[in-house]
């Protein structure tokens, strides 16, 4: 056990080189990397969390139910469009009910024809390439008394799903890069949620009010004829619905239900300023299709008011002066300028699929951030100083040797959390504090080993090799099973909680390997200079 | 230089002579720990309960508690708990899960930063919805549960069932008794709490498994020893390890619970309570419960008997 080949010494030296070499970055600034650190050597610095640096977490709970209505309404929308194709197929108590919409067909006649006709919105989902078979969104049941029911197919749903949750993650990434500042990171969590994470984010209540928006726009004309009030008492024509304006004091219209037009006619919006009133406004542009609807719409309807809505609120009711043709326009609802920059940044990024709601946020402001550090360095110096003190004054010259492996070990831990751009958590750095105290204990083992075999009367070298081997397995079986705890904890564990996982399994890993690698070579170093003829233990 | 030893070699603590004290200890001591956790239950946190945590400091001076919580009650928002946090002008609000859904919860934060506006800094706001905080409770008694599996499983891999059994009993104890302390201090049980059980369970197992070890050893060497004797003697030699770990490992704890800071007391106290009581653990429970597991002596009742004293004697002979 005490024969290290020379390129073992040389594999253990290079790995604790290129370890110091690693977390060399973590002691300089960030211009200091980019203008003095050669770019060849790796640059990277240890992430903080959140708790560290301060940020915000969100955790946002896409509203499937939201998603499943909407998609209803608008299925009921097409069977009704169905049924009006000629010939008429005549129809009563269209509705929806849980996760179906039902009708029930008068003529006995039109059965089929209907059934043929429902059958063209069961809306067939691809599979991918290889799936072969087509997963269908909805189900026909078709009961003999003329009753068809379409329902949500179990398989094709959870599909659709996914791709909203997929859909929802693109919309916020795209609405959150346009911010700049800060980076945060995006990502599912289970099956309906996802997770963003904001480090150093100064602004948080900006940042969950542009995730959170729906931001569904929408073009509605309005109908004069029912004054808001009488609406308010339930008499909404059909067809129409009452819509609050954004504003506080801003007035209510009664507008057609259908849109002229969505969000997704869109192709640019950008925030500017009125050059007669100078008041914020947004400027968008229409996409082709959309330019030649709204050019049709708003010929046809010169004079009247048309309601720029976003997630079912008015944001403004302009008239229609004259035709718009060329394709673009102006929204001027009362907005200051990062309201405006904020309105033009979740149009440029599309409306979400669902609505989100925040399930869990927990935000941490700079200065604990600030502090929890300071409190960290300080516990994992005085932890480390007093773990020290008591190696050398348990074990002498050998407590010397495991408190060098311990640097070595505190060394290898941060230079592995830099290396994978693990985030360093407060509970992390207690995960290093502890794996400090539990580091020691391979040493302990190793030299109690050892002193053991010397009473027994063995030699020096036999007592140091057979108390190396003998630990070994000791070791590898007492390190297993907290690696078991610690990595489970991190499965299951999010956030602070995750991040001492971290520091804890690296930790205990880099354990194992100074103990049996690093510790070892110093010992057989002594051992072959200072030919000892008794063990100082 | 004299190096320090907290034990002298070769001690000959009988620990077996003590297992009937140190299981009725532990066993009233579970009981207990069971009663307090049913009659007083858990103080739990936001993080299995839903609700709202905001950390506030005053800007001017320390904080007058009894006025914050007037001004907070004022906004009807059922149960509010005001407590100073680590320093005099920091201050701890705890607000109940709020009846409806995520967006009632949400809505706390901003009715609560509307009293105060800006005359504090908000160190930090914690916000749980109702439906979360049940998942992450399922999640820790679950991880709590496969940890103990798991290692049961490796345990049995590696030595015998008997051991795996015994090893999983002790780490029970100290689960049972962590959740104990939980109880009667009424220390805030969160995310970490679970965190913190599962590092107990990793050092107890530890603690446990290098006695283990060493008794199996000692089995293979001397196949006659007489169990009571053999667990005596493996105790023993194992026992200024398991106490140096325990130290140094409660040197570093100590530093954290001291300097490490407010957020992550509560985290820090169990695990010191926890490394104590998995020390205790290995020597007193689960080295002395392989008595009733082990199959050398469970159809033996005459070994049982036998005069202890002498096979000491006669494992003394043949180790010299």
């Amino acid at each position: 056990m005490l024969y290290f080949s020379r390129w073992k010494v040389t594999a253990i030296l290079l790995t604790i080189l290129v370890s110091l070499l690693v977390l060399v970055p973590n002691f300089l600034s960030s211009d200091q990397i980019k203008n003095s650190w050669p770019s060849w050597l790796p640059g990277r610095q240890i992430v903080l969390g959140l708790d560290l640096q301060g940020g915000v977490y969100l955790l946002y709970q896409v509203d499937t139910e939201d998603y499943k209505a909407k998609r209803l309404k608008a299925l009921e929308g097409d069977i009704r469009n169905v049924m009006r194709q000629d010939p008429r197929v005549g129809y009563t108590g269209l509705g929806t009910q849980d996760d179906t919409v039902q009708l029930r067909i008068r003529d006995t006649q039109s059965y089929d024809e209907a059934a043929k006709r429902l059958n063209t919105l069961l809306n067939p989902l691809n599979q991918g390439v290889l799936g072969g078979s087509t997963v269908t969104e909805f189900q026909l049941d078709q009961q003999a008394d003329g009753l068809m029911r379409l329902t949500f197919n179990q398989a094709g749903l959870q599909q659709r799903l996914a791709k909203v949750i997929e859909q929802s993650i693109e919309v916020i990434r795209r609405r959150v890069d346009q911010l700049g500042a800060t980076e945060p990171s995006i990502q599912r969590e289970g099956a309906d949620r996802i997770l963003v994470e904001a480090p150093g984010e100064k602004n948080p209540e900006r940042l969950k009010n542009i995730i959170g928006q729906t931001a569904q726009m929408t073009f509605h004309l309005v109908d004069l004829n029912v004054s808001p009030s009488e609406a308010a008492k339930g008499n909404v024509p059909p067809g129409e619905v009452l819509l609050p304006s954004k504003e506080a004091d801003g007035q209510p219209f009664v507008v057609e239900e259908n849109p002229l037009m969505t969000g997704e006619d869109l192709t640019d919006a950008q925030a500017g300023f009125n050059s007669q009133t100078n008041e914020p406004i947004v400027s968008f542009r229409l996409s082709t299709s959309g330019a030649r609807k709204f050019a049709l719409v708003t010929s046809e309807n010169v004079g009247r008011l048309f309601a720029i809505v976003l997630d079912n609120q008015i944001i403004s009711a302009p008239r229609i002066n004259e035709p718009i043709t060329q394709g673009s326009g102006q929204i001027s609802g009362h907005f200051t300028i990062e309201t405006a920059n904020d309105l033009a940044v979740l149009l440029r990024a599309g409306a979400l699929p669902a609505k989100l709601s925040v399930a869990e946020e927990r935000t941490v402001g700079p200065g604990l951030g600030a502090d929890s550090i300071e409190a960290g360095k300080m516990a994992a110096m005085i932890g480390t100083v007093f773990v020290v003190i008591f190696m050398i004054s348990s074990y002498g010259l050998f407590g010397i040797f495991a408190n060098v492996a311990l640097l070595v070990n505190l060394v290898l831990i941060f230079a592995i959390m830099t290396i994978l751009q693990a985030t360093l958590t407060l509970p992390g750095i207690a995960g290093v504090v502890l794996t400090m105290g539990m580091a020691v204990d391979s040493n302990v083992l190793i030299y109690e080993r050892i002193r053991e075999e010397q009473r027994q009367g063995r030699s020096p070298v036999t007592a140091i090799d057979i108390g190396f081997q003998r630990a070994f397995g000791t070791i590898v079986d007492a390190n297993i099973t907290t690696l078991i705890a610690a990595a489970i904890l991190f499965e299951m564990g999010s956030g602070p909680v995750k991040g001492f996982a971290v520091t804890h399994v690296i930790g205990i890993v880099t354990t194992m390997f100074t103990a049996i690698t690093f510790t070892r070579l110093l010992v057989a170093v002594w051992v072959r200079r200072a030919r000892p003829a008794h063990i100082p233990l | 230089m004299r190096l320090l030893r907290l034990f002298p070699d070769d001690t000959k603590i009988p620990f077996m002579k003590w297992r009937k004290y140190s299981f009725m200890f532990s066993g009233i001591l579970s009981v207990l720990c069971f009663l307090a956790y049913f009659t007083l239950g858990f103080n739990t946190g936001i993080d299995f309960q839903g609700g709202t945590l905001i950390e506030i400091q005053t800007k001017s001076g320390p904080a007058d508690l009894q006025h914050i919580r007037e001004q907070l009650n004022g906004l009807g928002l059922g149960e509010v708990q005001v407590q100073e946090f680590g320093a005099p002008d920091d201050v701890l609000i705890r607000i109940v899960r709020q009846e409806g859904g995520d967006d009632a919860q949400m809505a706390v934060v901003d009715k609560v930063k509307g009293v105060f506006g800006e005359t504090v800094d908000y160190r930090r706001t914690e916000v749980v919805g109702p439906r979360v905080s049940g998942e992450l409770a399922q999640n820790g008694i679950l991880g709590i549960i496969s940890a103990l599996a798991m290692i049961m499983v490796y345990v049995w891999f590696r030595f015998e069932w008997q051991y795996s059994l015994g090893a999983v009993i002790a780490t029970l104890h100290d689960v049972v008794l962590t959740i104990g302390l939980f109880a009667v201090a009424q220390l805030e049980f969160n995310l970490s709490s679970i965190a913190s059980i599962l590092t107990i369970v990793g050092y107890s197992l530890n603690d446990t498994v290098v006695v283990y070890d060493r008794i199996r050893e000692m089995r293979r060497k001397y196949k006659r020893m007489n169990l009571l004797v053999m667990l005596d003697l493996s105790i023993n030699q194992t026992l200024t390890r398991t106490t140096n770990t325990a130290l140094t490992t409660l040197i570093a704890l100590l530093a954290l619970f001291v300097f490490g800071g407010e957020v992550i007391r509560s985290f820090t106290a169990s695990m010191l309570f926890g490394v104590i009581v998995g020390t205790y653990s290995s020597i007193f429970i689960a080295a002395p419960i392989l008595i009733f597991l082990d199959p050398q002596l469970a159809g033996d009742k005459s070994a049982k008997r036998a005069d202890e004293a002498e096979d000491a004697e006669d494992a003394a002979a043949e180790k010299a």
